[in-house]
């Protein structure tokens, strides 16, 4: 029966190699034996020969290269003729890499799954202890490492990416890793070296002595992420049991102790910080205007948006353009019109001859209403209630700009303005009056042409809003000229 | 003042800041120092490195600039009125710590918070700076978290994102009453337009300019908060929904719950309590519900008293309040429906779907590929089980009530 005994490093590749050529002389799994280490076989030293002339035909799924790449560090001693088993099957049964409950491969799973823990574990808890001159051009360090598997040579590569500025050595039973200079080595395992303590490691116990809250004490939690085994090699672990031990009495002292007076110094800055409180009477300008916006409590809406949008725009503008509410680039910036359908507006704004800068632009509610989805906020209709609620902004704002003309986009706008939503449609392109009779351009929302999902459809929607407002800024000439 | 040894300042800093309960270091951009010029590497997962006795994760240098502090808090260690021992780190002790500590594989990195000294743009300039010198100076590449101050300026929140790799900011209550009472120096809609800011600026530097040149990344592993539990009177229905709301308004990476613990030197304003870690821990398990599997806050609450079950898990919780949705036939039910069954978790739900392409799946596939069937027994039918009236049985939910304690008696 043919043996393979596998290199102590570089075993993974050893094993692919082998297996492969195995398969390619159809030697099925119960024929044949392998190990780690031992003398050196025959057939181990003429695989490579063999693996040339056979590299085209053997198809695996990559899922079995990763699952092979992995198991291959384990300690159990069947790991290669467990692979070699799974690999033979593969030949010819098809979706077996995708079946977990295929007993063959539940078991080499939880063996790679062993393997990636024991990786990340090392991963974690080396401990690097300091062992030439600080001065040195590269700093030396040390660390001494018993993992569960073999785990050292796959894992050396992340500590040569991460301490690439410094000479280390990680010494385990089975291998030790040195890196020096820059070049990752490797030399045989070694017992236990003599690494003498860094200082660092008091200031480290420190950290982890009072980073401890000792009112939520968890062992069960810290036990099954950090096992008693690897408790030797951590400097902090020492502190643990006093830790633990302490705890229960530390909680009690806190609670148990009674309130003690603030000291001297706390009043004073506390008086300091509380800014005294202005009372606003009726809002006299805009600024004073935008805060009152932003602290309204009128409707529930301000509990969930970030805050109030008040309108923008030159205090004398003679045209005033109000749309529906923030929507969400709108409620993030604190500024009306700057998300899409904002750009939008803008775009038709300017082909249709309206000056921008000099109108004022707002929104009939001036705080986002939205339904939380995931990681979106998705735009809901304001109702009656809190346009009338808002109602009060809008008409303070109509009353400082005084407006020749007011455009009104969409139909909570025209609720807001005219009292009425129904027919926008049929209402748009014509004019009508606020309560307080100032004139009123009403056309659709440009949100409206974003929903549509007919190109053609929404060409044609594009240029009677494009119509409607021109038609606008003629009437408002007019209202100038007159 | 007495001047503090580089010890006893790490004592009382770190003392200080073990109230913030994010230690994550995962999903930022991927570096590493293989030129040999700098030091440390991120490669997309956490490491944590140590647990404590509570255990939490110690994946990072978690301290406080300093924890003197010119707010009021009610719940916090370090406000004003406290008689904490208070202690301030210079910016070159910082960075040596950090470098210190990160050098003998110890930390992934730094997160750095601290007091309010003097102005909150005073505060954030010197985190800023301590960062700023780790990337610049140090050529330091693991991972930075800044707190950031809510109140300080644009520019210096924009500098905190450029050497960061998470920001963040915490809304410390589930409600804006309760932070109006409890920290009546904070203001949330000063604390929401800052979250808002940062999801724009992260989303500004995604953008290419017109010569298709990147800007600069913005805290690539986005940002976060935090919440306090059990200080104030909110129920679960309303902390489940603050998150929704936070989840979808700032592209928040993580909303944490931080069980009220006790703290030395309480204040009569809050009387102290056990945490309420089992409440915690469901919150966090809601949470998971409505990020990875399709849930929404409503449902895990509807049916409750505004409050999670503590005794058994949401999800569980949610399937014997809505039976009538089960059993369910992992052979032919979709996704959605599969994510719904308790014991299933998303891995194994994955797991089902690859593998029932190629063939029956019985009780035993199950097991091997994840699945808890003790919970899952009475919502699935196969091939070799039917619940049969187990499902709609009387006492069904207190079969999974956990045995009662024996009461301890100190």
């Amino acid at each position: 029966m043919p043996h393979v005994a596998l290199p102590h490093t570089g075993t993974d590749k050893a094993w692919r190699d082998a297996a492969r050529g195995l398969v390619a002389r159809r030697v099925p799994p119960d024929e044949v034996t392998w190990s780690r280490g031992a003398a050196e076989e025959d057939l181990f030293a003429q695989a490579p020969e063999q693996v040339a002339q056979t590299r085209a035909t053997l198809k695996v799924p990559r899922d079995f290269v990763s699952l092979a790449g992995s198991v291959v560090w384990h300690r159990d001693p069947e790991r290669f003729a467990r692979l070699y088993a799974m690999l033979w099957r593969l030949r010819s049964e098809k979706g077996l890499m995708e079946d977990r409950g295929d007993a063959a491969l539940a078991k080499l799973r939880s063996m790679e799954k062993a393997v990636h823990r024991d990786r990340h574990k090392m991963t974690a808890f080396v401990r690097f202890r300091e062992i030439g001159a600080r001065d040195l051009p590269r700093r030396r360090f040390a660390a001494w490492f018993e993992p569960t598997h073999f785990t050292l040579e796959p894992t050396a590569p992340f500590f040569a990416r991460r301490f690439a500025d410094m000479d280390w050595m990680i010494a385990t039973p089975d291998l030790t890793a040195v890196f020096e200079n820059g070049e990752l080595g490797f030399a045989e395992g070694q017992p236990k070296p003599d690494i003498p303590e860094d200082a660092t490691e008091e200031l480290w116990g420190t950290y982890f002595r009072n980073i401890f809250n000792p009112a939520r004490l968890k062992v069960g939690a810290m036990m099954s992420e950090m096992p008693k085994k690897y408790w030797k090699n951590l400097p902090e672990a020492r502190h643990i049991p006093e830790m633990i031990a302490s705890a229960g009495a530390r909680a009690e002292a806190m609670q148990a102790a009674a309130p003690t007076l603030p000291p001297l110094r706390a009043a004073k800055i506390t008086e300091r910080l509380a800014a005294p409180s202005v009372v606003r009477a009726m809002a006299d300008d805009l600024d004073q205007l935008r805060a009152e916006e932003n602290a309204c409590t009128r409707c529930p809406l301000y509990e969930n948006a970030t805050q109030a949008v008040p309108g923008e725009g030159p205090r004398d503008a003679d045209l005033m353009v109000v749309g529906e509410q923030p929507g969400d680039q709108e409620d993030l910036a604190g500024r009306p019109f700057v998300g899409p359908a904002g750009q939008m507006f803008d775009r038709i704004a300017r082909e249709a001859g309206i000056d921008r800068s000099r109108a004022f632009v707002t929104n009939a509610v001036k705080h986002f209403k939205f339904a939380p989805k995931g990681k979106r906020r998705i735009h809901q209709n304001p109702n009656t209630g809190e346009i009338k609620a808002c109602r009060f902004w809008l008409q303070s704002e109509i009353e400082l700009v005084r407006p020749k003309l007011i455009l009104s986009m969409g139909g909570t706008a025209a609720e807001s303005l005219t009292g009425s939503r129904k027919g926008i449609l049929s209402r748009r392109g014509t004019v009508e009056e606020t309560a307080e009779g100032v004139p009123v351009f009403l056309t659709v929302h440009p949100s409206y042409l974003l929903r549509l999902p007919d190109p053609a459809l929404r060409d044609d929607e594009t240029e009677k809003f494009r119509a409607d407002l021109k038609s606008a800024q003629a009437h408002l000439e007019e209202l100038r000229a007159s | 003042m007495t001047a503090h040894s580089l010890e006893r300042k790490l004592a009382i800093l770190s003392d200080a800041a073990r109230y913030d309960a994010s230690c994550a270091s995962s999903g930022t951009a991927k570096r590493n120092s293989k030129d040999g010029k700098g030091l440390g590497s991120t490669e997309g997962s956490g490491i944590c490195h140590a647990y404590a006795p509570d255990g939490r994760c110690i994946s990072l240098l978690k301290i406080l600039m300093t924890n003197f502090c010119i707010f009021d808090c009610a719940y916090c260690v370090n406000r004003v009125s406290s008689n904490t021992e208070r202690a301030r780190f210079s910016v070159d002790e910082v960075v040596k710590l950090t470098l210190e500590f990160y050098r003998r594989n110890y930390i992934e990195g730094l997160f750095l918070s601290s007091g309010i000294i003097q102005s909150p743009d005073k505060t954030m300039e010197d985190m800023v700076r301590i960062a700023k010198k780790l990337r610049l100076e140090e050529s330091f590449r693991g991972y930075i978290h800044l707190k950031t101050i809510p109140e300080a300026s644009e520019e210096l929140i924009e500098q905190a994102g450029l050497y960061a790799d998470r920001v963040s900011i915490n809304v410390e209550m589930p409600t804006d009453a309760s932070v109006t009472q409890y920290a009546p120096e904070k203001k949330p809609d000063t604390i929401r337009r800052a979250m808002a800011g940062v999801r724009m600026r992260k989303e500004a530097a995604k953008d290419k300019s017109h010569t298709g040149k990147r800007p600069p990344r913005f805290a690539p592993a986005g940002q976060s908060t935090q919440m306090i539990i059990g200080a104030d009177g909110s129920n679960d229905a309303t902390i489940l929904g603050q998150s929704t709301r936070l989840y979808s308004s700032y592209g928040l990476k993580r909303v944490y719950y931080s069980a009220f613990s006790p703290i030395p030197d309480a204040t009569a304003k809050l009387p102290l309590i056990k945490p309420p870690l089992m409440r915690e821990h469901r919150l966090y398990q809601a949470d998971w519900l409505m990020r990875f599997y399709g849930f929404d806050a409503g449902e895990i609450t509807a049916g409750t008293d505004g409050n999670l079950d503590l005794a058994i898990d949401p999800k569980l919780a949610w399937a014997l309040r809505n039976r009538h949705a089960f059993p369910v036939d992992p052979m032919r039910a979709d996704r959605e429906a599969l994510l719904r069954v308790p014991g299933f978790g998303a891995k194994t739900v994955g797991r089902i779907i690859a593998a029932r392409r190629h063939r029956r799946l019985r009780w035993d596939d199950l097991v091997r590929m994840g699945a808890n069937m003790k919970n899952a027994r009475p919502f699935v039918t196969l091939a070799d089980w039917t619940p049969g009236a187990l499902l709609d049985a009387p006492d069904l939910a207190a079969r999974f009530a956990p045995q009662p304690e024996q009461l301890s008696l100190f």
